[in-house]
């Protein structure tokens, strides 16, 4: 039995009512690669951050070669030899100073002294660059390396502390096929050296390459364990997209005409175009993980970004919305992901949050703001959508996650819409909230076609008529959603290594 | 609730105009003559231009910009008018349209820069305040501009201010005591009621607060955001060079040095607005109040005989309190992040 380079037992987290960890027993044995799994909101970011000293944990304790461990900043983690690479690769360097800067930093950041030793710092930068293979310019702005190198030096940086725990937070993500097998080599190094490694990742080729044991991770706990060989990989995805058999009962409608038909899409330049259609009476639900093309697939059907070829129609006519005003105009509308970043106005309350997309509904000929209307709508969208609040005056942010996406999502079913597009409408909400709003979606959609974009495959076998799914920037499947094979439909999700380069953030 | 927030609750709404009463009740007693018509008179007079120069200032952080180019813009339409008139000898309306034209056009350009040239507005809008204060100067050598001057040719300036210009800045109006309001008052009024109305109550106010608090959101909720930050800065120059109009109108002159404190003045006075009754955001009736209250201590501390190198540091020390009503107690510290 290898000793455990880190136990960690019965940890828990929660923001106010929300339980993100709810008991989390790990152990990472010194020189294996322990791969973690779990779906967008399993809560895997939450544990990361509390191994690396970012956030406290609310119960548990976590062991590090059989001393307790239980870091109140990154400083104190990085000291006790647990260091993380962090999946936005620009957290982890300091894009403005030069390379040796970036590889010095925590020196420079812990150590005395008014003046820093230039050459020295050089030299000894040298060094610890060499041991991960980098060959840059010590005195090169990291600004300029590739996002590869970045990384690089980010790691480089991490391993100058001698590791006894590596945290590799989906590093691939951004890489080339060559700069990845750079990693891995780098990886199995490490692990040879004795080194415990979690990493966390989706990407089922990363994870074929260096998995010594795997574990899913689902609503806050670990799910399953897969430890003996071979291991069970589908096994796997299914733990971590996890299926209980659905509450909810979806009886197929007769769709109606096409409203939206794209055909020959090409959303990436490498990837394959496909054809899509989006009836009347008809909610196609597009399941795909992070880096699949989904958030490409949204930005260019609400005019964030042209598709790199093909053509769409709306209702018959050419649709080629240049900005999300164009779409809206059109009647395309989208409840966007992220509700904190891209849909809540903090400073607005319930109403004003309501009314925001289609002002020009509640306002005279003088432009004034007819309060009245606004009310109306108001009441009416609190009621359809069973917000919970006090009054329709509350501030945004007074109310649940839950609450505060029922509001994102009636904001934009106040108005008939063409075609309704809601991208993760369940994110970061409540299983009751969850219900309600696949209710809404589908009650709501006789009269429009609507598409929904998911991680998981649960949420779209609860609100969907048709299930598509997205990889690789291509939609590589169909199936009604009748009868369906989960497990064939969750191998089409995981089974296809997420393309390089970031999702892209909405702009 | 406990008695400790519902203090600190009552602080954050009526502290500022409690301050303010205090601050008049203190002058009343230790200024002989502070509480006279014609105190008040002077005190709304030096009012009126910084205010509208605030209100300007608000509109841009309303949209969460911020515009430092408005005391540069209101010395260069107050150069600019002094030019046309005096140099150019041409009418009073020409000069206002010239002026007018001018600060919509800086306010143009720094919109522009913002959005499409992403300079960070701060940097923008300080870069343009430097230009501006350079490019006033170069027609006439770094003079002032009054009737009369030799000009760089050579020349003498033959023309002069026209009396229906200046009475925009000296006319007062009968009200009760013969004479009693300078038609400058009127204008800050009509300005704010204007200013307040577009903010509070029409749809463009309503979106642009919107950006302010969140622009992505506001962009994916179909606002066309970049028109928006744009006609804030065109609002906000314009306002400015209305302002210098009524500066160059009160000094008769195109005086070179003056206007310098009208930039700390009105974003003091923009800034405390957020403090006005607890907003938390910029608002025209917070601004208004806070160009009030500005004005009362300069012109309290003027009748109790403060020295005038005083003034700037007590202006700075009541923004900070002002800000730390608005953000310290009130939590609300998370704007403009």
């Amino acid at each position: 039995m290898m000793r455990n380079a880190l136990e960690i037992r019965g940890l828990g987290k929660a923001f106010g009512t929300n339980s993100v960890l709810r008991g989390i027993d790990l152990d990472l044995p010194a020189g294996q690669v322990t791969v973690l799994m779990g779906a967008n909101g399993a809560g895997k970011s939450t544990l990361v951050k509390i191994m690396c000293g970012v956030q406290g944990a609310d119960c548990g304790s976590m062991r590090l070669a059989d001393e307790a461990y239980a870091p109140d900043s990154p400083h104190a983690a990085l000291k006790a030899g647990v260091v993380t690479v962090h999946q936005s690769i620009n957290d982890g360097v300091v894009t403005d100073l030069d390379v040796a800067s970036n590889l010095m930093l925590d020196r420079i950041a812990s150590q005395g002294g008014l003046f820093l030793r230039t050459s020295r710092l050089r030299r000894e930068a040298q060094a610890i660059a060499a041991a991960v293979g980098l060959s840059v310019p010590m005195r090169m702005p990291v600004a300029q390396l590739s996002l590869a190198d970045r990384q690089l030096v980010a790691i480089a940086r991490a391993l100058s502390h001698d590791p006894r725990v590596l945290i590799l937070d989906e590093p691939t993500s951004s890489l080339s096929e060559a700069e990845a097998r750079r990693l891995f080599d780098l990886i199995e190094t490490l692990r040879a050296r004795g080194v415990a490694i979690l990493y966390i990742s989706h990407r089922m080729s990363d994870i074929r390459r260096l998995a010594d044991r795997i574990l899913s991770m689902r609503d806050g706990v670990i799910s399953e364990r897969f430890e003996s060989k071979p291991l069970d990989y589908s096994g796997a995805v299914r733990a971590m997209l996890g299926h209980e058999m659905t509450e909810v009962d979806i009886d197929i409608p007769a769709p109606g005409a096409s409203v939206l038909a794209a055909s020959a899409l090409k959303l990436r330049a490498d990837a394959r175009p496909f054809d899509l259609t989006c009836r009347l009476n008809e909610v196609v639900a597009v399941v795909g993980l992070v880096g699949s093309g989904k958030a490409q697939l949204a930005n260019v059907l609400f005019g964030l970004d042209a598709p790199v070829s093909g053509r769409m129609t709306l209702d018959g006519a050419a649709y080629t919305p240049r900005n999300p005003a164009d779409a809206i105009a059109r009647g395309v509308f989208m409840a966007a992901r992220d509700r904190r970043t891209n849909a809540v106005i903090p400073d607005f309350d319930i109403t004003r949050n309501l009314t925001l997309p289609f002002l020009r509904r509640h306002s005279g000929s003088g432009q004034a703001v007819r309060r009245s209307s606004e009310r109306k709508l108001a009441l009416r969208m609190i009621a359809e959508m069973g917000v919970k609040c006090q009054s329709h005056t509350d501030n945004i942010l007074s109310l649940s996650g839950g609450n505060q996406q029922k509001v994102m999502v009636g904001r934009w079913m106040a108005e008939e819409a063409r075609l309704l597009i809601l991208d993760e409408p369940f994110q970061g909400v409540d299983i009751q909230a969850r219900r309600d709003i696949g209710a809404r979606i589908r009650d709501g959609s006789p009269n429009r076609a609507t598409l929904v974009l998911v991680t998981e495959l649960d949420e779209a076998l609860e609100v969907a008529d048709r299930i598509l799914v997205i990889s690789e920037g291509s939609i590589v499947s169909e199936h009604r959603n009748e009868s369906i094979d989960v497990a064939a439909i969750m191998a089409e999700v995981a089974d296809s290594p997420a393309l390089a380069g970031n999702e892209r953030q909405l702009t | 609730m406990t008695l400790q927030t519902k203090l600190v609750d009552l602080a954050i709404k009526f502290g500022f105009l409690l301050l303010m009463a205090g601050l008049i009740v203190f002058f009343s007693i230790s200024a002989a003559g502070f509480l006279s018509p014609h105190s008040a008179v002077f005190v709304f007079q030096s009012v009126a231009i910084t205010g509208i120069l605030a209100l300007g200032v608000t509109a841009t952080l309303v949209v969460g910009g911020f515009d430092l180019s408005i005391g540069a813009v209101a010395t260069s339409a107050l150069m600019l008018s002094a030019y046309v008139m005096v140099v150019w000898e041409l009418n009073a309306g020409v000069a206002i349209a010239l002026c007018l034209l001018m600060g919509a056009g800086v306010g143009l350009i720094n919109g522009l820069l913002i959005v499409k040239a992403r300079v960070p507005d701060l940097l923008a809008t300080l870069g343009m305040m430097f230009l501006l204060i350079g490019l006033q100067r170069i027609p006439t050598e770094g003079r002032s501009i009054s009737t009369g001057m030799t000009l760089p040719d050579g020349s003498v300036a033959r023309g002069s201010f026209s009396e229906f210009f200046l009475m925009l800045g000296r006319h007062r109006i009968d009200f009760f005591i013969e004479r009693l309001i300078p038609l400058s008052v009127v204008f800050l009024l009509v300005v704010a009621l204007l200013v307040w109305l577009f903010l509070e109550l029409t749809r463009h106010g309503r979106l642009m607060y919107a950006i302010g608090s969140n622009a992505q959101a506001a962009h994916l909720a179909g606002v066309k955001v970049d028109r928006y930050k744009v006609v804030a800065y065109m609002i906000s120059g314009t306002l400015a060079s209305f302002g210098g109009i009524l500066l160059a109108a009160r000094l008769g002159r195109g005086d070179v040095a003056s206007g310098t404190n009208l930039l700390l003045d009105s974003v003091a006075a923009a800034l405390i607005g957020f403090a006005v009754l607890g907003a938390g955001k910029p608002n025209a009736f917070g601004t208004a109040i806070g160009a009030l209250f500005v004005g009362v201590l300069l012109q309290g501390m003027t009748m109790m005989n403060a020295p005038y190198y005083t003034q700037d540091f007590i202006k700075g020390a009541v923004l900070v309190v002002a800000l730390v009503f608005t953000f310290a107690l009130s939590g609300r510290g998370s704007r403009g992040h």
